[in-house]
This record gives structure tokens, sequence and C-alpha cells, in this order.
């Protein structure tokens, strides 16, 4: 039998509905796991094994109660939860010194949700400091390896939630998304990640980095796993004024049913803006080989333009960083979080406090976010900066608009490279930057979209890396639904998880091999 | 006022701040209260943890478009909220959820009165926002309690209409008072729930163009307003005559030296870098809510409606009737009392009744040794502690906790407290036309009936006034020793009882008045004398002295009367 960390949850749903196991089990699995493997990949930044041994023995009583296995499909299933989440006594870090030892006093509605459907919390999972940045190095604790190679980095922000899924130490994570910190790790990691569209996942105890680009969302084994992840979360929250009403669908039933014949005659559009200059090769090809099947499965592919996709970089970043540098202006060192005493020069000095706590609690990209923002939104720079940004951004609305009025779907590369090598980006922030360029414009739009993982790179090499190649699938509002079903027949088309695995789950942790990887790491950062 | 040079004109705004009389915060459900203990009003979202979200208080908005259509404003269907960046301790959040390019409400205007001429106010806008929290030093430490953090506030800009301090102050004043009565405000100034700041220019008479204003911050009682924008206006002018220049800047006032200092020129402004607040949706109010607002008022309810009609109904001098009206509760008692007056056939002229309430029962709240037998007696009653510690620990700021116990130094208290401890006392005039509220008002306050018995038995001279206002003195104290309930008043006593059991009847029996007055001419023969012989100003002072002997007791007509027969008779006969 495989080893029960390596089931989906709704594998593991089916087995604790038959009794065949218990959530000790399951839990046990991950822990012992998370032991042996963790310290290479450096997925958590914190982990209570006996928290979640009670999580566990608490989910065991609630099954054991109920009769024809009628408990929410997340019961007694073990998460991890990017440590962006608060989440009552845990610490919530956010990666950044500046929240090193806070405790959270409250939970977040997602947290809320999660623990009324008796979920198992393993742990935080490490991110780049305050979502900021797309390799999870910016986190001012640790470095998290992708487990395809650990000389390469995870993606991110979320880069510990999708590190976590695809080495088996978790059943599923919950990230978030500005700009595209869900669905690039996911495509980096050979996982599936959904953001959804903006609003209907509360944003309420999620530290706040961009309030109208995050979105909360999924990270999981496979597409019926985010379909499950998601409906246990989503809805309406009266503590946030931005989430909306909407309807919400039985996203694992959709799904379960969704068969190849609902892809015939569906429309999916292929932006020529997203196969430009900068697109990996082997990316190009796997994403090509996609299109073919879209074809055979009877579905009509179209090239179509999202003209103002080149702005969007720009866009997002003036946006972005201007909500930001407001958002992080709480971080002052006055109620809670670190505060910078110098008792060498005790002035008493108010600005000092302020200035020295800031200077040193954050880190580099946080601060050059910070200093960006502040920058775009002064006096006599707000309507050449923040305000054009506002205007494409409506631009960018409406040509996703224009090109949902052609096609049911699109489809496209989720970031132009596969895996990086550590340090690879971090001497260049733009090229950082650059490496959201396909996610960014959704945020922009609201839009939901995903990530799935449709093939590896250097299959013919045998010298080159195999690095998972993600397929975005963007949908039109609220539309997370069709799009999850369409990602479904896909995934069931390719076969990636059959086909494809981390060299982590070949005895990759026997001592020999282990060390190589430690190995491996460190050339990574003397490079 | 007199300027230094008067080819000068002032011209001046008002930015006022209020807050709202609302159950919670603006962004959050903390109770929006004043005088608790420090931070213990506050939630993740008022203390800007990570992760928290405002959502909007909707009561707040519904105060705000009450004030603005009382002031005349447009409501704005959709209007924004914007952030408004800086760095300080009281502010949690590193910004202030305020409006700024489409605020709630705009284009209204106010009518103030001008030695009898009305004069229109231009108001640019009122808009929401949030407070901050409060600082408080002490020695080298500096404490944050933040239980202010996030209350409601709305933001009431005037154009530069105003030409004058007396204007001004004018302008405050009616503005606080429609807000009072509407009750969207409390209107304290020392408490700092109505503030002010003003911004002041000078120009040559008759030129149109405005010269380089200043903003004075920091003038919390419409008296500071006055000095500070009478100083800052002189200060300005003369900086001009003396071949100097205004620069524009932000000074603070100092009631103590009565001048404005600069508190940072134009350069060293704050770039607020204002956005769209991401968190909030734009704010859109359909028809029918605001309709509903519009039909929750009437005109009526508004000060200088009841003004005009007070003098013009009452013949009530526009003094009085300013008075009368500066206090919602108050108007509201007095036309409580005119209606009972009507309906009970007590027949008090209405002139008669205002001046009671002005010199008598206001006369009470004014005066620091009632209030402080006032607080004494309510201490002692089982509840008392608690009922007025809230209260208590406001009148002793920094809050003193031993002293908050102790009913003996209740005096010190109200001395700190100031001209402003009357508020603290409780509702004595919750008159209030609401059904659910009439229980309450007949059972625990002095009902205005009983007030105009009180009135009625001086009328008729049972008692003399003196000893008609010590009645309402005693009239208007807690009983010692009984239950009294919070938010309500305790339990009075009748006219009746009080006369009774003090034995404060007028002695009006003719006999021992009689007996009185051969006293008095007896110990006094050389006035007595001065008298027969046709100094008939002397009479009022044997009418003193028999009073004297009756400690007020008399009815001073009967006293009058009496007397005059006497003298009338010694004249006849000559003293025997
Ligand atoms: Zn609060």
């Amino acid at each position: 039998m495989q080893p029960l960390y390596e089931l989906t949850i709704h594998e593991l749903n089916g087995l604790l509905k038959k009794k065949e196991i218990k959530s000790v089990d399951i839990t046990k699995s991950y822990i012992d796991r998370i032991k042996k493997i963790d310290p290479v990949i450096n997925s958590y930044l914190s982990i209570d094994p006996e928290r979640a041994m009670d999580d566990a023995k608490m989910a065991d009583t609630v099954i054991e109660k109920t009769s024809d296995g009628d408990f929410p499909e997340l019961t007694g299933i073990p998460l991890s939860i990017k440590d962006i989440y608060l989440m009552k006594d845990t610490k919530t870090t956010c990666a950044s010194k500046i929240l090193e030892n806070f405790n959270s006093p409250y939970d977040s509605t997602v947290i809320k949700k999660l623990k009324e459907n008796n979920f198992v919390f393993l742990g935080k999972t490490n991110m780049d400091e305050f979502a900021m940045g797309s390799s999870t190095e910016n986190s001012a604790f640790k470095i998290t390896k992708n487990p395809w190679d650990t000389s390469r980095v995870p993606g991110g922000s979320s880069g510990g939630s999708a590190a976590g899924v695809s080495a088996g130490l978790c059943a599923g994570s919950f990230g978030t998304d500005t700009g595209g910190s869900i669905r690039q790790p996911a495509s980096l990691c050979g996982v599936v990640g959904l953001k959804p569209t903006y609003g209907i996942i509360s944003r309420y105890g999620i530290i706040a980095f961009s309030s109208s680009l995050d979105q909360a969302g999924p990270i999981a084994k496979d597409v019926l796993d985010c379909a499950i992840l998601l409906k246990s979360v989503a809805g309406y929250d009266k503590n946030d004024h931005t989430s909306r009403k909407f309807e919400i669908k039985d996203y694992p039933e959709l799904v379960r049913k969704a068969g190849k014949s609902i892809i015939k005659g569906l429309k999916i559009g292929f932006p020529v803006e997203f196969f430009s200059e900068g697109l990996e090769k082997d990316v190009y090809k796997k994403i090509m080989d996609v299109k073919e099947l879209f074809k055979d499965l009877g579905a009509q592919t179209i090239d179509i333009s999202l003209p103002d996709t080149s702005y969007s970089i720009a866009a997002y970043y003036v946006i972005a960083t201007s909500e930001a540098s407001s958002n992080l202006e709480r971080y002052d060192g006055i109620r809670y979080g670190y505060r910078f005493i110098d008792d060498k020069n005790k002035t008493g000095d108010l600005n000092e406090l302020f200035v020295n706590s800031r200077t040193k609690g954050f880190g580099k990209e946080v601060k050059r976010r910070i200093m960006l923002g502040t920058f775009a939104l002064s006096a006599g720079y707000y309507d050449a900066y923040y305000k054009k940004a506002s205007l494409v951004r409506k631009l960018i609305i409406k040509n996703y608009k224009d090109a949902f009025n052609k096609v049911d779907m699109i489809a496209g590369p989720t970031s132009p490279t596969a895996a990086f090598l550590i340090g690879e980006k971090m001497i260049d922030p733009l090229s950082m930057y650059l490496s959201d360029i396909y996610t960014i414009s959704i945020n922009l739009a609201y839009l939901p979209a995903m990530s799935i993982p449709v093939g590896i790179t250097g299959e013919n090499s045998s010298s080159a890396s195999k690095l998972p190649v993600g397929m975005q699938i963007i949908a039109p509002w609220l539309a997370e639904d069709k799009m999850l079903c369409v990602a479904k027949v896909i995934e069931d088309t390719v076969g990636f998880a059959e086909k494809y695995k981390p060299p982590l789950h070949e005895s990759f942790f026997d001592e020999g091999k282990g060390r190589t990887a430690d190995m491996a790491d460190r050339s990574a950062n003397i490079k | 006022m007199e300027y230094i040079d008067d080819s000068f004109e002032a011209v001046i705004g008002l930015e006022v701040h209020t807050q709202l009389l609302t159950r919670t915060k603006m962004f959050c459900s903390c109770s929006n209260k004043f005088g608790q203990k420090p931070n213990s009003l506050v939630c993740p979202v008022c203390l800007a943890l990570p992760g928290s979200l405002p959502v909007i208080n909707e009561g707040a908005v519904k105060l705000a478009v009450k004030a603005a259509l009382a002031l005349n404003l447009n409501i704005n269907k959709k209007s924004l909220f914007a952030r408004k960046n800086y760095f300080y301790p009281d502010l949690p959040k590193g910004y202030q959820i305020s409006q700024y390019h489409d605020p709630i409400s705009s284009n209204g205007f106010l009518i103030i009165n001008i030695n009898g001429t009305d004069k229109k106010i231009r108001i640019n806008r009122l808009h929401i926002e949030e407070d901050a929290g409060k600082l408080i030093h002490a020695g080298d430490k500096s404490y944050v309690d933040l239980n202010r953090a996030g209350t409601p506030l709305v933001e009431i800009v005037s154009e530069p209409d105003l030409r004058s301090a007396q204007e001004a102050v004018s302008y405050l004043k009616e503005l606080r008072d429609i807000l009072v009565y509407l009750e969207v405000s409390d209107g304290n100034m020392e408490e700092g729930s109505f503030r002010c700041d003003a911004n002041v220019s000078v120009r040559k008479g008759g030129t149109g163009k405005l010269g380089t204003r200043t903003e004075v911050k920091n003038v919390n009682s419409f008296k500071f307003v006055e000095r500070a924008i009478e100083y800052e206006i002189n200060r300005q002018i003369s900086a001009i005559i003396n071949g100097g220049y205004v620069m524009q800047e932000t000074r603070l006032f100092d009631s103590k030296t009565g001048k404005t200092e600069s508190m940072r020129s134009k350069e060293e402004a704050h770039d607020y870098r204002y956005f769209e607040e991401p968190d909030l949706p734009p704010l859109i109010l359909s028809d029918e809510f605001v309709e509903n607002i519009r039909n929750s008022f009437s005109e009526a309810d508004l000060p200088s409606v009841k003004r005009k009609k007070y003098i013009k109904e009452y013949s009530l001098t526009p003094p009085d009737a300013e008075v009368l009206t500066q206090d919602r509760k108050v108007a509201y008692f007095f036309e409580k009392c005119i209606e009972i007056n009507k309906s009970k056939g007590f027949n008090i002229n209405e002139k008669q009744i205002a001046n009671w309430i002005i010199n008598d029962l206001l006369f009470y709240f004014r005066n620091s040794a009632f209030i402080s037998k006032f607080l004494k007696n309510a201490l002692k009653s089982p509840h008392g502690i608690d009922i007025f510690k809230d209260r208590f620990t406001v009148i002793s700021s920094p809050p003193r906790p031993n002293l908050m116990y102790d009913a003996e130094n209740i005096g010190e208290l109200i001395e700190a407290a100031g001209p402003s401890a009357y508020s603290y006392l409780p509702d004595i005039f919750k008159v209030d036309n609401r059904e659910n509220e009439k229980k309450i008002i007949t059972k625990t306050i002095m009902s205005p009936e009983n007030f105009l018995k009180l009135i009625l038995e001086v009328e008729k001279g049972s008692i003399n006034k003196n000893t008609g206002k010590e009645i309402l003195g005693d009239m208007l104290l807690p009983a010692p020793g009984k239950e009294i309930s919070k938010g309500m008043l305790l339990p009075y006593k009748t006219v009746e009882e009080i006369i009774k059991k003090n034995n404060l009847a007028q002695v009006s029996d003719e006999k021992s008045i009689e007996v009185l007055i051969k006293d008095v001419f007896e110990e006094n023969p050389k006035e007595l004398n001065d008298l027969i012989s046709g100094k008939d100003k002397l009479t009022g002072f044997f009418i003193g002295e028999v009073m004297k002997k009756t400690k007020g007791k008399a009815n001073p007509k009967t006293v009058n009367e009496l007397l005059r027969k006497y003298i009338a008779s010694y004249k006849r006969t000559g003293g025997n």
C-alpha cells in the first residue's frame, strides 16, 4: 500500500469514511514525513505535532459519532497553512522579523471555517516576507527548496505550501495570491494551485499585502482536492467588506462528474502575448502539447490578444506597492511586533523608534516595495503613477471582458520558466518580477485562474533538469466551477501525477542522497 | 472688535470635527463610550492587528446624512473612503480612514444671525472619518489609550465666508446647537468631541484676492476660538503693515498666553498620500435610505426655529430664548412645562416658567456646592459608586483611582472638572416624547408637573421665592439610601413632601405677624419716628426686619399689608 502521505484528500476521505484508517494514522504519517524530509525542504516555519495529534483525535471522535460518513470532507485531513493567516494561539510571522514573536489573538475567517470542518493543523509554511517575492527567498527565516531539485526555488510567495504539497509534507495547503503567489509556486513544484475570483474567500485575518489584489486559495495534489478545499472556505463574510455575495457551487461534485465530453465545442483562447520573448522553450512545447490535446478533445483553440498585457507589470507594481506601503504602516513598533530599542542611545525620540524598528524589522525587498509605493502615492506623483495604473487596470479588465466575449476559457503558461536556481534572480529584482508576467494581469482583473502540472522539462536530455511545467487556465468571474472541470479533464488526460514524481519519493533521503541534496544547496548558495 | 488697522478685512473658514453619538465605533463593533478604563474598548480592527479589516457602521452613516441634511448639503449617493497616511502612536493603522475626493455630502449652508441680521455661511462639505486614540504623558513616559481610536467623526468644512471672530463663534454655536439637537453629537468642546480648526487670512477691505492663510489649531472652547482668531487677525495685519508677510503654516493656540505659535510650515506639512481605501467599496446610498432619514426629523426640532417660536409666542427675550435652546433637553423640558401648564390650567405666565428654568433650575447645575451635594448623596445609594465611577474617571483626568471612590473628595474632583462637571450629572431633563421612555421619565425624574406645582405654590404665596428655590434644590437631590439604577435619575421628592417635612410653609396668619411687627417697631424707635414723619422709603426696611424674624417664612404680601395698616394708624394717633 502507498504511504498515507502520498494519498490525496479525497482518497484519505474515502478511507476515513470506510473506517479503514483513522485521522491519527494519517497525521502520524505526515509528522514522520515532516521530521524526515523537512529539514532539507524547509517547507515549514513552525510545526506543532502535539496539537496536530490532538486535532486528529478530535476529528476521529467526530467521525466515530457520525453515521454514513456524513462529515465534512476535510475532517481529519492534515493541512499546512501559509504563515500569513492568523490562527489563534499560533505564531504568525509573515516570514518577517518584524512579526517574529507575534502571537495571533484571533482566527482568520478561513481558519475558522477549516476548524468547523475539523481539519488537522500541521503547521505554518514558509513564504516570501509579507508575500513579496516569487521564490520564497525573501523569507527572513529560511530558504525553501524545490522538491524536484533542491538547488532550485519552489517559487513564491507561497513556496512553502507548494513545496510541502509536492513533497508529501501535508495533504493540502492554503496560500495567498496577489500576483501569482499561488499559481507560480504550484507550477514550479508540479502541483495544483487555484486563485479564485476576488472576494469569494474572505481576507479577514489574512495579513494584507495589497488589499485590492490579495486573494486566498488552495494548493493541492490534484484538481478534485482543490475543489474540496475551495468549497470549504468560500463564501460571503460580513467582516470583509470586499467579500462577495454569490452562489457557492458544489465544486467537488461537479469535478467528479466532469468527463471528456465537457471540452467538446469549448472555445479555448491562447493569448499571443503569453507566448512572447522570455518564454522557456520546454515550457512552450508543453503548453503547445496541451493545445493539441484540447483540439483532440473537440475544443476550438483560438489565438486571441490581450493587447494591454505589456503594461500589466508596471501597473501591478504601482498598485501593489502603493497599497502595501500603506498596509504595512501598522508595523511601527508601538503596539506589537519588533521594536528597536537602542540602550546606549536612549533619546526617547519617537521618529527614531519608528525608523529603527522598521529599518531593522523589515527585509530588503519589503523596504524596496514600501519605498516604491510611498513614492508612487506622493503629492505631485499620484496622477502620474497611481491614477494612471488604475486606468491601466481598467483597460486590462476590458481586455479580458472582450476576450471572454469570444472564448469560454483562456489558457497559457503559468510561468515563463520552470524552477530557477536559488540565488539566480535575487541580484536582479526586475528579472524576479518578470517571473509573474503571465499571472499578474489576472489579479488586476479580479479573475479566477489556476495552474495545473502538464509536463516536465528536459525530457529528451539526460543532463537537463527534470522540472514541472504548469499550465494556467483563466476563467470569467465566478466561473470556478467550469474552470475546475476543464482542469480536471486535462489532468486526467495528461496523467502527470501518475507519470512523474519529485525525486524525493524514491528513497531520496537514504543517507547518501540526502547529503547530495545538501551539497547541491550549498553550491547554489555560493553562486 | 477693533483691529490694529481697520482698513483690513478678515477672511475665516472653519473646519469642525465632531464625534457621532453612535453605539459602536466607525469600523468595528467596539463600544463608542467616553471615560472608560484605558484600552478596554478595543478589538483587532481598532488595534490595527495584522489581517483585520474595517466594516462600515451604518448607524454612523445615518447620523452623517442627518447632519448633512440639516445643514442643507447635497447627499452624494456614491461616496468613497480614502486613506490619509501618517505615522503617530495614537494612529494604529498608520492611516486614518477618511473621505477625500468624493465625500458623502457637499455644497450646503447655514444661516447665522449677527446683530439681528441673517447671514448665509456656505458649507463646502461634510464627510465621514474616524478619530485617533490618545496619548497620555506622565513623567518621561508616554502611554497610548486606543479607546477613542475609530470613533466615528464627521468633518464639516465651511467656505471662507466668515468675516470676524464673532461671526466664527456664532457659526460654531449654531452648528453645535443643530448637531446636539439632532442627537448627532454631544457638542462637548472640553472633552474634545466637538473640535474646531480655523483658517484665517486678512486682506485690504474690498480687494477680492485672498491673503495667505494660516491654520489655527487647538481651540477647544468658544472663548478660545474667539481669542485665537482675534489674535491671529491682528498678528497678520501687523506683519503686513510692518512690511512683512504672512507665511502659510499651521499655528497652535496657547490658551495660557492667548497667542498662536508656529507649529509647522507649509514645507514641513505632511504628505498624507491620500488614495482610495481598497478595503472598502464605494458607499452607495439609496434614495429610500436618504428619504427615511429626511423624514425622521422636522425643521421644528432645530434650535433656530425654536428660538424664533419662543420669542414670538411666549414673548421671551432673545438671550432667554438662546439659553433655553442651547440644550435640546432643556428646551424639551420647557416645552413640556408649557404643555402641562395649559392642559392642567395652571395659568402660569410662560415668561415666568422660563425665568424659573433659567435662573433657578439651571443655577443648580452650574453650582459646584450643589453638584458636590448631589454626588455625595448619589454615592450613598447602594449602587451609587458603580454608576458614578465612570463619570468620576472623566472628572479626574488623569485618573486617580483612589479619589474615584472617596466621596469626601468630590469637591476636588469637581474643581478638576471645571464648568463641565454638570454634564456628569444624570439626565435631569430627560423629557423625551418617545413612547418607550415615557415610563422612565414619569418614574425617575423631577417631572415638569412637579416643577410647575412648585412655581404655583410661590405664586399663591404659600411659600416665598427664596424658599421655593431651596425646595427646588431638594427636589433635585437623590434620596440617600434608595436604590438607583444606571442611566436613570434618582427618585425625586414632591413639593408637598418637602414643604411638610421642613415646615417651610409661610407664616401667613396675621396674629403672629402683628406681634412681630410690634416687636420690630419697639426695637427701632428712631426709624419708626422717621417713617411716621414721612420717610416712606423705610417701609422696605421694616418688611425686611419682619422677614428676618420669620426666617423668610412670612408671606411678604401679608407683611406688607399689615405694616401699612399699622403705619397708617400710627400716623393718625402720633405713635400712641
Ligand atoms: Zn474595535
